[in-house]
């Protein structure tokens, strides 16, 4: 079953990939092709997660292919949010292709096959690392928008707006979207993080560099939200932090993995 | 009938050719129905940069005649001075022309939305039948479609509205955005207005005459600042306009930098249309503030005049194929008397035959006897029913007139006309 669900949400995924770009060069029924294809995509995953929790009665994703694979639909339904929007399609062109080569990646790792129920407690699994995957995936997009305002402002700088005039957020909306993602995130987060530290506590158990690493991302993403508010920190230097936070992300998510839950 | 044209445009006759032959709405309303007379149809399409006259006519040359003695009359000029510059167009040309004025395609900026409006009214305010109706909504159609399916009428084309669309692409919406505008010239009045025009607030207005900024400032809804207290209003607007004839900045680096703590980050968009130049263009290299002078400003209009140009090839494709629509529409529309007495043929052997079962028929229930009329109509509707979109369809083609001669042939229509 997870095998008939695999390719078409790819299949989906990929078209979506394909359409945006061809939406970049030609603004119009490929960018209405691409949200389609997003949208299918997401609900053919959907039910690909689903009948992984199902068979394996809980829980599915706490290796650091399965929570790739949970990550990758989080990131999407994210972005499902603005990508219906058509300003927004050209985010589509930095999420998307990343999106299906991940989900093909979390396949190679085996994260789309039949789910094996953890030792843990789904409620655990889902609050610690559902929350912090959920934050992650919000700081992903938060990146891919701050990535989208430095290459406007660029171009308004350069005096070289071209295509891009009326086709894309303004620089004001990108940076409040990117600023609010990251707010919501960051209380995911930090949910997700008590709830592993409780359990930490509980289980005596040791303090390691993935921890250390979202702890890091933690500061980063808060010291974000702190300058933004009480320094005004707005704009380019803003869309340089959320990018820096997003290396740390990166570090966690792909660089240590996800395994010290399994 | 025959679809003709004949006008003339920015193409083939100067504006003080242009401005002679121009009509106003009502007057060209007026003349398309003067020359349409009781029956006939007749759309006049007048703007500033053509005047044409549409008609549906069975005869050509006196129509054509016609309308060059109208086009003759409102210039005052004589008929034969007049007929070099006009152009005429028939049929599929002619309609092929309205398409791709409707789509902007023929305008001086391609693309430019205006004359989809202009057709429209000329539309409402000629005398239509069936082609000129047909044609006309068409026109509309593809104009339509042409904006929805191509980027063509995306990006701005003159610098006041380009100004406008990069103020909305750093502030978005310009709802609650405020506008500084320096200088109490018509071409800041002019960016002023394109800004104000899409939500913006003129709120300030500054001018080394103070009561030509009042004046200004009034029109607009906002109040007047003196020139040297220009830097102190910096920390509440978003947007500044700037068109004076100062030989000196207006407004330097130092002065705006002072200003952005006071702005917590919020950008800055100032537009200077002066030359020499208003603004200090060192305000551009500050974090958050974008400047743009008039040759920036006309270097995006140049980048979109060839964006649209480019559109402009597909959307020649999407007109060029609703062109082969209507040029089928109103081939089909040749063969209708054939269909017509084919039908009539057909019927009148129908009713013959009922009357002479009326013996017979005299038996039966009116219920029955209506069954039968029924049963035999609807047969009669299903045999012909193929042959007729069949022939439409061919109609379309060079075989066209074949099918119709062999239709006539086949069920001796002919001898039913000359009955």
């Amino acid at each position: 079953m997870v095998e008939l669900l695999f390719w078409p949400a790819l299949l989906a995924y990929g078209e979506a990939a394909v359409a945006y770009a061809g939406d970049a060069r030609r603004p119009g029924r490929a960018g209405r092709l691409a949200t389609w294809g997003v949208r299918l995509g997401w609900v053919i995953q959907t039910a690909l997660l689903a009948v992984q929790a199902a068979e394996a009665d809980g829980f599915a994703w706490d290796d650091w292919a399965g929570s790739l694979n949970l990550f990758v639909w989080l990131v999407v339904g994210v972005y499902l949010f603005w990508g219906c929007r058509a300003r927004y399609r050209l985010l589509g062109l930095v999420v998307m292709p990343p999106a299906a080569a991940l989900l093909v990646l979390a396949r190679l790792g085996g994260g789309t096959d039949t789910g094996v129920a953890s030792d843990y407690s789904t409620l655990f699994l889902v609050v610690h690392v559902g929350l912090v995957l959920a934050a992650f995936a919000g700081f992903t997009l938060a990146a891919a928008l701050s990535g989208l305002y430095l290459w406007q402002e660029r171009a308004l700088k350069q005096h070289r707006p071209g295509r891009l005039l009326g086709r894309m957020p303004s620089l004001v909306s990108l940076d409040a979207v990117a600023a609010r993602t990251v707010a919501v995130a960051l209380v995911a987060l930090t949910i997700g993080v008590v709830a592993g530290l409780v359990r930490l506590g509980r289980e005596s158990a040791g303090f390691d560099a993935l921890m250390g690493a979202t702890l890091v991302t933690w500061l980063v993403y808060a010291a974000f939200l702190v300058l933004r508010h009480e320094a005004d920190w707005r704009g380019r230097r803003a869309a340089y932090l959320a990018l820096a936070g997003f290396g740390v992300v990166v570090l966690a998510r792909l660089g240590l993995q996800l395994t010290h839950v399994a | 009938m025959a679809l003709l044209l004949v006008g003339l445009s920015h193409h083939v006759a100067p504006v003080e050719l242009r401005e002679r032959v121009a009509l106003s709405g009502d007057q060209a309303r007026v003349l398309a129905r003067t020359l349409a007379g009781e029956a006939g149809e007749v759309v006049c399409l007048a703007t500033c940069n053509r005047t044409e006259l549409y008609l549906c006519t069975t005869e050509e040359d006196a129509a054509e005649q016609d309308a060059v003695a109208a086009l003759a009359g409102t210039a005052g000029m004589p008929e034969k001075e007049l007929a070099p510059v006009l152009y005429r167009l028939r049929d599929e040309a002619a309609a092929l022309h309205l398409f791709r004025v409707a789509a902007g395609l023929d305008s001086m900026v391609p693309g430019e939305g205006e004359i989809l409006g202009q057709v429209r009214a000329a539309y409402e305010g000629g005398q239509t039948g069936p082609l000129l109706d047909r044609l006309f909504r068409q026109a509309l159609h593809a104009g339509k479609k042409v904006r929805t399916e191509t980027a063509i009428a995306e990006s701005p084309v003159s610098a006041s509205s380009v100004a406008a669309a990069l103020a909305e692409q750093v502030f978005g919406d310009l709802r609650g955005c405020r506008v500084l505008l320096v200088g109490a010239g018509k071409a800041g009045e002019l960016a002023a207005r394109s800004l104000a025009s899409r939500g913006a607030q003129v709120a300030l207005v500054g001018n080394r005459t103070a009561e030509a900024a009042s004046e200004l400032a009034e029109r607009f809804g906002g109040r007047a600042v003196a020139l040297e207290g220009l830097a102190a209003q910096l920390a509440g607007v978003d947007v500044v306009v700037s068109a004076t004839s100062s030989s000196t900045f207006v407004l330097t680096r130092d002065q705006v930098a002072e200003s952005l703590p006071s702005r917590r980050g919020r950008p800055l968009f100032l537009i200077d249309i002066a030359v020499p130049r208003d603004l200090d263009p060192a305000i551009h290299e500050l974090a958050g503030c974008y400047l743009y002078d008039i040759d920036d400003l006309e270097d995006v209009v140049a980048t979109s005049l060839v964006g649209r140009r480019r559109e402009a090839a597909q959307a020649e494709a999407i007109v060029e194929d609703e062109a082969d629509r209507f040029r089928a529409w109103q081939a089909s529309r040749e063969v209708v008397p054939a269909i017509a007495s084919l039908r009539t043929r057909a019927e009148e052997i129908r009713a013959g035959e009922l009357e002479r079962a009326r013996s017979w028929l005299g038996q039966l229930s009116d219920g029955e006897r209506a069954a039968v009329e029924s049963i035999t109509a609807r047969i009669v509707d299903k045999l012909l029913h193929v042959p007729t979109v069949r022939i439409k369809e061919a109609a379309a083609g060079a075989d066209g007139p074949v099918y119709e001669s062999a239709l006539r042939h086949l069920f001796d229509l002919d001898e039913d006309a000359k009955r």
